[in-house]
């Protein structure tokens, strides 16, 4: 709502923009996520017995990385009025 | 719109008329879900609590679930001494998990945690049992100093670094808990109505109703997806409370 006033503020109507901005701030998040996991099950790979605490630390990693994508989700509602 | 379908406006998927009560304290749907949340927590903790040698029916989940917070939740980010938090992860995780698993289950087809209020009492829960127990630790003093204060660094960076420490530690961490929970579980729940919206628009004797079976079988996944997202954010919020407690009460700076 807030959003959508400041968009018809500045004369931008299209709600379609939320959509596009949303789709942009998921690709850092994506390659973050890409990237960590597929680190961590290398690192699980090469050593079995550490596991357990790779993959609490992964989720761990995740987690901070996904709250980025999250809020771009947040904001695309909020943008749709 | 596709296909001459209406889809619902977004605010009506998590809106539930009131049975009885006024608007801000009144009862609904969702209201009932938190209060089965909580009978149900309550029954794995006396059901639990039998203790026979040879643990049979909810002793056996019981059990199950306290050594999964023991070992992968609070040995793995607080160390033995985080023992004693176990009761409280326990209920936490148990509480997270059933209001949402609630989105999958027949009928009610409601996460509680897709509205916002419960994702954000219960990241200020989490965020005040922190701060708590980081003063009763260190002394409020030596808390603000532990939080913001990180050892090792320039003086002259301190006036950087202790405004982001700020921010980052009593502003974000709230707000990303809050946050992750509750637009996980909505975003999986606005999922499953879209796709169950356009199978019931596909129910038609056109000739495009041969696609039908793509939105069904999609249900079908995402509905076995949220089981995992339901167990998934328990466990992540379950496991983020332990680490800001566990850095808020360490000592080895």
């Amino acid at each position: 709502m807030l959003f959508a006033q400041a968009a018809e503020a500045a004369g931008i109507t299209d709600t379609g923009l939320a959509a596009i901005g949303y789709g942009l701030g998921a690709i850092g998040p994506g390659i973050g996520i890409g990237y960590l996991v597929g680190q961590a099950v290398q690192a699980m790979a090469r050593q079995p017995e550490a596991a357990g605490m790779v993959r609490t630390t992964m989720f761990l990693g995740i987690a901070f990385v996904e709250a980025l994508a999250l809020i771009g989700f947040v904001v695309f509602f909020l943008s749709q009025g | 719109m596709i296909l001459g379908l209406e889809f619902p406006p977004l605010g009506h998927l998590v809106a539930w008329p009131t049975f009885f009560g006024d608007d801000t304290l009144g009862v609904n749907k969702v209201v009932l879900i938190y209060l089965f949340a909580v009978l149900l927590t309550m029954a794995v903790f006396i059901l639990g609590n039998k203790k026979r040698l040879v643990p049979t029916g909810m002793q056996n989940i019981a059990e199950t679930a306290v050594e999964f917070v023991e070992d992968s939740i609070i040995r793995q980010t607080m160390g033995t001494k985080g023992l004693s938090w176990t009761p409280f992860m326990l209920s936490l995780f148990f509480f997270i998990f059933f209001c949402n698993i609630f989105s999958v289950i027949p009928i009610i087809q409601m996460p509680a945690t897709a509205r916002i209020a419960l994702p954000l009492f219960l990241a200020v829960l989490t965020w005040v049992l922190f701060n708590v127990a980081g003063i009763k630790e260190h002394g409020p003093i030596g808390y603000l100093k532990h939080a913001l204060f990180p050892p090792g660094v320039p003086k002259a960076l301190y006036l950087l670094v202790v405004p982001i420490e700020f921010v980052s530690t009593f502003l974000v961490r709230p707000f990303s808990l809050m946050v992750r929970l509750f637009a996980n579980m909505l975003a999986g729940h606005i999922l499953l109505v879209t796709f169950a919206v356009l199978s019931a628009g596909l129910w038609t004797p056109k000739l495009y109703a041969i696609v039908l079976p793509l939105p069904v079988i999609a249900v079908i996944f995402f509905t076995a997806f949220e089981i995992l997202v339901a167990f998934l954010q328990a466990y992540v919020f379950t496991l983020l409370a332990a680490v800001y407690i566990d850095s808020a009460t360490s000592h080895e700076h």
